[in-house]
């Protein structure tokens, strides 16, 4: 995989998930995904925007235009410095949540992307990769 | 302050989503929504949601909120103007919004109100008998 473009966007607060919706939003169109491919991917990155935040504490997201033969697509790649997920095949499970909320985050993100790749351990923080092919 | 317009015509409240919302500003809907609903004691809500380009589980959470609790208050609550790519998504991710009431556009949605609160609809049930 190609690695065209990239920029890193802060993860903070409440409202930088709203900045993070629209960076994704401008990243999918340049690349000229359709409006569903855009809604999935700008989904997705809103819940694990909201889990950053949420359970990590904060972090940062960088997001990169990147290539594979002739594939183009969006890569956002979470990353949060927090507790980190000591079991994380049932954090993935729909319904499950340590939290508030209603459990869908980690599980739905990647059911709209087309890659999912999650990496944390205790103490170590949480790292999350999605791609999005056009 | 940012906040959402909530509009009482006759016994309906109507608050057409606007704005990209941040999670603060959705929490507040849900508050300011269920004051009014017991102030003007409106039987119907109207959400216009056509302008939202995202439901995420948060979103979708308040909107199951709001009807939730709108039917506990004796109102009923129409969520209106989903976009297509919205709607394949929602049910992708996961969230059926099985408790929300929806149609396709504000005209639908308030007849679709009118019929509810003039119980010719089966949403008599559940309703508190006066």
């Amino acid at each position: 995989m190609v690695v065209d473009k990239t920029e890193t966007v802060p993860v903070g607060s409440g409202d930088s998930i709203v900045r993070v919706r629209q960076e994704v939003r401008k990243w999918a169109l340049a690349l000229g995904f359709s409006l569903v491919d855009q809604t999935k991917i700008i989904t997705a990155a809103s819940e694990i925007a909201r889990n950053t935040i949420d359970y990590g504490g904060g972090g940062e997201l960088r997001l990169e235009h990147v290539r594979s033969g002739v594939h183009r697509g969006l890569r956002l790649v979470f990353t949060d410095k927090g507790p980190g997920i000591a079991d994380i095949a049932r954090a993935m499970s729909d319904g499950y949540t340590s939290g508030s909320g209603l459990g869908l985050g980690l599980g739905g993100a990647k059911r709209l992307c087309n890659e999912f790749d999650i990496r944390s351990a205790p103490g170590e923080g949480t790292t999350i990769a999605m791609v999005r092919w056009k | 302050m940012e906040q959402i317009p909530i509009l009482l015509v006759h016994d309906c409240l109507l608050v057409s989503i606007q704005v990209d919302m941040h999670d603060r500003l959705a929490m507040q809907l849900q508050d300011d929504l269920t004051n009014k609903i017991v102030k003007t004691r409106a039987k119907g809500v109207m959400i216009d949601i056509s302008a939202l380009e995202i439901v995420d589980s948060f979103i979708g959470r308040m909107l199951n909120n709001i009807a939730a609790m709108s039917r506990v208050l004796d109102a009923v609550t129409v969520v209106v103007g989903m976009q297509p790519a919205v709607a394949i998504t929602l049910v992708e991710l996961g969230l059926g919004l099985t408790g929300v009431r929806t149609a396709l556009n504000v005209d639908k949605g308030l007849a679709l109100i009118r019929r509810l609160i003039d119980g010719t609809g089966e949403a008599t049930v559940g309703r508190r008998q006066d």
